[in-house]
Order: structure tokens, then sequence, then C-alpha cells
């Protein structure tokens, strides 16, 4: 047996005097060697003693993905991470540890908050309150009709015109929307689906009107119908022509607006409707991956479309999961583009994303409570390198936030950029054994569902998951996890303070934020008032147009924007797209 | 043998979120009831038309659309138009509903609100003893 001082001996001087390659992976290997010994010792005369005495909490620790979370992790659970490979430097490949070489010292993440209600003179107004209290960028929230392709008069929009978000019919809306606010010094957000193009349509048109010059206009629209299908359910095309005029977007947004990002590629929602982390990250990547490939098919030059791609994820309550899965995402990214899809340009193999605090982590019990919650998930999304973000407010669970709600859920982030200390050096917790180890096995498990879904496209990434979208691969796996998550709760295993655990009888203090009534009748009326008052010769044509590049496979988007700027109503031009691909009922699975 | 109770689980209207109506339809038919979920995006008119044609005990409609006060009326009203009676039915509701909202629902014919982070065992009870006063009624 060798003298363990003899060994450390040996080590220390082969480690600061390495002759050859070989040196070094043999210290690396007694050290390791080392590890485990002191590993041993510690189980068996430390741990074992004091656990028998003093059991643990519980049998089994598991995250909220049910992964399994031991005790402890150590060099030996890392010990197949490679640094150079896997961990590396921030702006530089893989990216594990951000897109950027400075991050948050270079500038904090934008800090951008959804709103809207109302009209768009009521939105207008919160914007311009919430860019007085500092905030940095413009997110969209749009009302049903408007996300589901309906205009205000629809009978189907009754008693939603101007709930969830602003009413927009036609231009006209938009131009209020944006009054006072120059779109060279906004970048805004849009979470918008089905009509994206007509949005993005809109926007160019203001830009135009403010003589601002489109390669100048800084913005997102969300974009993503997958995740419509597999979690979000604002559904109006079938898939495969959604996809369609998805790319249309791609092929004419990178011609004509390169600063804005065509897509947000989404796990926020695929998350809200129960899936766990792993699977959120899995199904994200998944449909990153087909929308490149039907770009690839459409003939565009991937590293000039990268640039416009973006991520959007969830930032829920398992504070170290969240934090490895960002990192994973980002270096799954790398992967993909630089190896799978021979991306040439590196800054093509980031993956820049937005992340929301999860608002099904929300409780309508104390809801105060819910501002702590925010803060653990906003942590989270900054530990993990998020480009921007959007901090839920505590009311949420009840209804849109009240003014007070939203300027604390701005408060959170600022508190976190400003006072915390944690955006002073990047990735502070890349190197924890945990989170490495973490980071990896969220990695590899988001690697086994893109292989299964790659199989069900036998091959293609794009295939498989309009196949999973049709056999209902995406539904079950997100209604089986949310279902298990709540039979965990129904049953006391999982507690939530406040839910099912510290519950107090409570009146609701907190003021709540009503729309106005009248909105819908305001809105129809103006409408109406367009209708009558734009050229409708213009508009037919336009619509005329429209509806022959649809049915000739052109890109729709050149008609979509004559068609916007001769004031038709979004539910004009979605009509027309739905009498030519026709409409998508979902199936029911329970 | 008492006849098993049937219940109707629908989502009204634009709103997509079908997370909550699923998990509660999925336990109500473990916890032994008959349970229709309608699907998404129904219009208040095919809700009630399947209440009617299914003859249902209990109605549970989901919103998280904030348009609750508009469309769960309206259901009520069409399934009296289809010839229910909605009086006899147990009507609930569940999703996003602000507290200040819950007595004028009521008073509009809804019998229970049950807002996020309700277990849904009380729902189970719930139902079970409603519907048995209901019963008793007719």
């Amino acid at each position: 047996m060798r003298s363990s001082t003899d060994q450390k001996r040996k080590i220390k001087n082969l480690k600061s005097s390495p002759t050859n390659f070989y040196d070094k992976i043999w210290v690396i290997a007694m050290e390791n060697e080392d590890v485990r010994k002191k590993r041993e010792e510690w189980d068996r005369k430390c741990l074992k003693p004091f656990l028998e005495k003093s059991g643990e909490r519980q049998e089994k620790f598991e995250n909220l993905s049910w992964i399994e979370i031991d005790r402890i992790y150590d060099p030996s659970d890392i010990e197949h991470i490679n640094f150079i490979d896997d961990i590396g430097y921030p702006g530089d490949y893989p990216f594990t540890r951000g897109v950027y070489p400075t991050m948050y010292r270079g500038r904090f993440w934008t800090m951008r908050q959804f709103s809207g209600f109302g009209a768009a003179e009521d939105t207008n107004q919160r914007w311009k309150l919430l860019l007085k209290e500092g905030q940095t960028g413009l997110s969209t929230a749009f009302d049903f009709p408007t996300l589901m392709g309906l205009d205000s008069d629809d009978p189907l929009s009754d008693g939603e015109v101007g709930k969830v978000g602003v009413a927009i019919d036609t231009l006209k809306d938009f131009e209020i929307l944006f009054d006072g606010i120059p779109l060279d010094r906004v970048s805004t957000s849009f979470t918008i689906n089905p009509p994206a193009g007509i949005i993005l349509a809109m926007y160019t048109a203001i830009g135009d009107a403010q003589g601002v010059p489109r390669d100048q206009l800084r913005g997102t629209i969300q974009n993503d119908m997958l995740k419509e299908f597999h979690a979000q359910n604002t559904l109006v095309l079938p898939p495969e022509p959604s996809v369609k005029i998805i790319t249309d977007i791609f092929e004419w947004g990178v011609e004509n607006v390169p600063k804005f990002n065509l897509i947000s590629i989404s796990g926020y929602h695929i998350r809200e409707a129960g899936s766990t982390a792993v699977q959120e990250l899995a199904f994200t990547i998944a449909d990153g991956m087909a929308y490149v490939e039907a770009a690839i098919e459409r003939g565009i030059d991937i590293d000039k479309l990268s640039p416009q791609l973006s991520f959007f994820f969830n930032s829920h309550n398992d504070f170290f999961e969240e934090i490895a899965k960002f990192r994973a995402a980002r270096r799954m990214w790398a992967k993909i583009m630089r190896d799978e899809y021979g991306a040439k340009n590196p800054r093509s193999w980031w993956l820049k994303f937005h992340t929301q605090t999860a608002g099904c982590s929300l409780t309508a019990q104390q809801p105060l409570n819910n501002v702590v919650r925010t803060t653990i998930q906003a942590m989270a999304a900054v530990l993990g390198g998020t480009q921007s973000l959007h901090t839920n407010s505590f009311d949420e669970a009840w209804a849109l936030p009240s003014e007070e709600a939203v300027r604390v859920a701005l408060r959170t982030q600022q508190i976190i950029a400003y006072e915390s200390g944690i955006p002073s050096t990047i990735d502070p917790l890349g190197g924890s054994y945990y989170v490495e180890w973490l980071t990896d096995k969220v990695e590899r498990l988001a690697w086994d569902y893109i292989e299964r879904i790659r199989k069900m496209g036998e091959g293609s990434m794009l295939r498989g998951v309009l196949a999973g979208i049709e056999n209902g691969f995406f539904v079950k796996e997100i209604t089986n996890a949310a279902a298990r998550f709540q039979r965990e709760v129904e049953e006391n295993k999982r507690i939530i303070v406040g839910v099912n655990k510290f519950t107090i009888e409570e009146k609701l203090k907190i003021p709540i934020l009503k729309v106005d009534p009248e909105v819908q009748r305001k809105q129809i009326e103006r409408l109406r008032r367009i209708k009558a008052e734009r050229d409708n010769v213009a508009v037919k044509e336009a619509l005329d147009w429209l509806r022959s590049a649809a049915e000739n496979n052109e890109n729709v988007m050149p008609p979509i924007l004559e068609a916007v700027k001769a004031y038709a109503s979004v539910g004009e031009i979605m009509g027309v797209l739905k009498e030519v691909y026709g409409t998508y009922k979902k199936p029911i699975i329970i | 043998m008492e006849k098993k109770i049937r219940v109707l689980v629908a989502k009204v209207g634009l709103d997509g979120h079908d997370r909550g109506a699923k998990v509660v339809a999925r336990f109500l038919r473990d916890a032994g009831f008959e349970v229709i979920y309608t699907g998404l995006h129904r219009t208040p008119q095919e809700v009630a038309m399947a209440a009617v044609e299914e003859d249902v005990d209990v109605i549970g409609i989901s919103l998280h659309s904030g348009a609750h006060m508009t469309l769960v009326p309206k259901v009520l009203n069409y399934i009296r138009e289809y010839g229910g009676n909605p009086d006899e039915l147990v009507v609930l509701v569940g999703g996003i509903v602000p507290e200040d909202e819950f007595d004028e629902l009521k008073t509009k014919g809804v019998d229970g609100i049950f807002i996020p982070g309700t277990p849904i065992s009380e729902i189970v009870d719930f139902i079970n003893q409603k519907v048995k006063e209901k019963r008793n009624k007719a």
C-alpha cells in the first residue's frame, strides 16, 4: 500500500510542473481517488452515526421534475464534466455561462413587464407610467379576440374585449397604442401567435409613419405556434400552414426588419400547462429545431436568421433546477446550431432568452407571499443569465395586476439588480458541484426526449414535432405531469405555503383592477367608423392579393402589410387565411 | 342504487387555459363521477346544449379570461332556452374570479366558485352534498 503522504507529495510536485499529458491525467485520477476515499470515510465516520441518531425529514428528496436529489455533491459527481468543453467562459462556445463576455457587468437584463388592457388609450397610459418608473422595454398583452384573430364585433368576442389585454382591430388602434412612443428608442415585445404577421406588419407601418428606418425597428413577436398546439391553445389554423406562415415571416423578416426577433420559441406556456422543467426545456429546444429545419427547407441562410431567433422560458420555484435548466439550454442550442445545422457564425450559436416568473406558482391565498416566490424565481433567472425578465405581480391569481402590484414586481427586479450584488460576477454558481451535476442531468434527460421526437419524425425534428402534435404525445406528457403534481399537492406530499399548510381565514384586501365594461362598445364603434371611412377598394384589393398569395404558396407578408396599411382589420385578414387553410379543432385528451 | 353523478366540465369562450379544467375533470372521474369534458373554445350555446343533451347533474365552467360575468349567465340562459332548468343543476365556476364578484355570480345562479389552490377533494365534497340537496328537492 502506498503511503498517502508520499502520494500527496507526488501529486503536489507533478501539479506544479507536469511533464506530460499523462501526468496531468494521473494527478486528476489520484485526486479523485482521494476524494472518494475521503467520502467513504465521511459516510462511515461522520454521516452514518448521525443518521442513526437523527434521521432526515424525508426518505427521498425530489425536485419539481421528480429528479432525485442527493444529500451532497462533491468532485466525484462531476468527473465526467470537462471544464473547457462543457463549462468554459461566457461569450464563448458552448455558452453555458452566458452569451455575452461581460453579462450584467456590461448592462443589466432588460426589465420588461408584460402589460395591456382595455382599449389602446388605456395601455398607452400604463406603458408611459412603466417607462417613467424605469422599465426599459415594452411588452404587449393582447385581449383574447386579438390573440385569436377575431374582431371586437365578432359574436365570439362578446365579453372578452379588452379583458386580459389590449384590443386591436386595425392599424388605427396601433397608432393610438404607440402615440408618443418613438420606435427608434424602445424595443417592443408582442405576445401574439396566429396573427403574428399582422402585428409585425402593423409595427412596421407605425415605424414607416414615424420615419424610423425598418432596420432600426427592435422588438419581438412570439410567433411560436408549435407550443400553442402543445399547451397554450391559441389555435386558429392547422399545424402545417401555421409553420408555413411562420417561415414566411422569417423569410420576409431577415430582409426587412433585420433587428427584430421574428420568433420567441417558448417553453413558458408548456410549463404553465403543468410540464416539468425537463419537458419544458426539451420541447422548446425540439420546437426550435423544427423551425430551423423549416427555414433550411425554405432556403433561408441560417446564419442570417439565427440572430433573429429568441427563446422564452419560465422560472419556477425550484431554484437550482431553474438555473440548471437555463445553463443547459444555452449549451444544447450551441451544440445543435454548430454541430447539427452547421451554422458558421458564432453569433448563431447563442440562445438568448426572455424569462417570466411562474404564473402557475402564484397563490390566491395570502397573496403577498407571491412577492417572495417571485423574488426567488427572478433570482434564478438572473443567476441563469436571462436577457430580459418579467416578474409577476402578487395579485395575479385574482385578476390583472393593479398599479401598486406592478410597481412591486418591477422593484423586485431593480433590487436584485442594484442591491443584491448578484450581477457583479458572471455565472456565480458555475463550478458548484450540485449545479454542474444538475445542469448535466437536466441536459441528458432533455436529449432523451429530443431523440424520441426525432424518431417520431424518422430523423426530422420538424416531422417529429408535427407527429407529436398529431398523436397527442406532447399533450399527454404535459397533462400527466400536471396531474401527478396535483395528486402530490392533494396528498400533502408537496407543500404550498398558505394553500395546504400554514393556511389562515382571510378576507381579500388587495385592490383589484377592473376593466371598463364600456371598452367593448367603444371598440366596436371605432371599428365600424374605420370600416366606413377607409378606402374599401384598397382593402378588397389587398385581401384578394393575400388570398391568391396563400393559394399559390407565396409569401403572405407583403399582402398582409398592404392590407394593414389600408386599415383592413385583424379579423378580415385572418378570415382570408382561414378560408384558404381551414381551421383547427384540438382533439380532447384529459 | 343511486344514479351516478354526471358532471360536465366546460371551457367556454376564447380562453385556452385548460390545465385546471383537465386536472379537475380527471380527479372528478377518479372520485367516481361520470365526467364529460367539452374541450376548448366552446360557445355558450354549445356548452348549454351539451348540458341539456347529456342530462348532467353538475356543470363546472372554467374561465381564466375575465369574461365570466358575461359568459356564465349566457350559458345558464341558453340552458333554459333549450328546455333545461339551471336551478336543478349544480353550477360551479372555477378559475380566475375576483372575490368581490362572487356574490353577483351567486345571485345569477352559480352555486360554488373555486379559485386556484382549492383542494379538489373540497370540490368533490361540495358536489356530493349539493347534488343530494337538489335531488331531494326535486
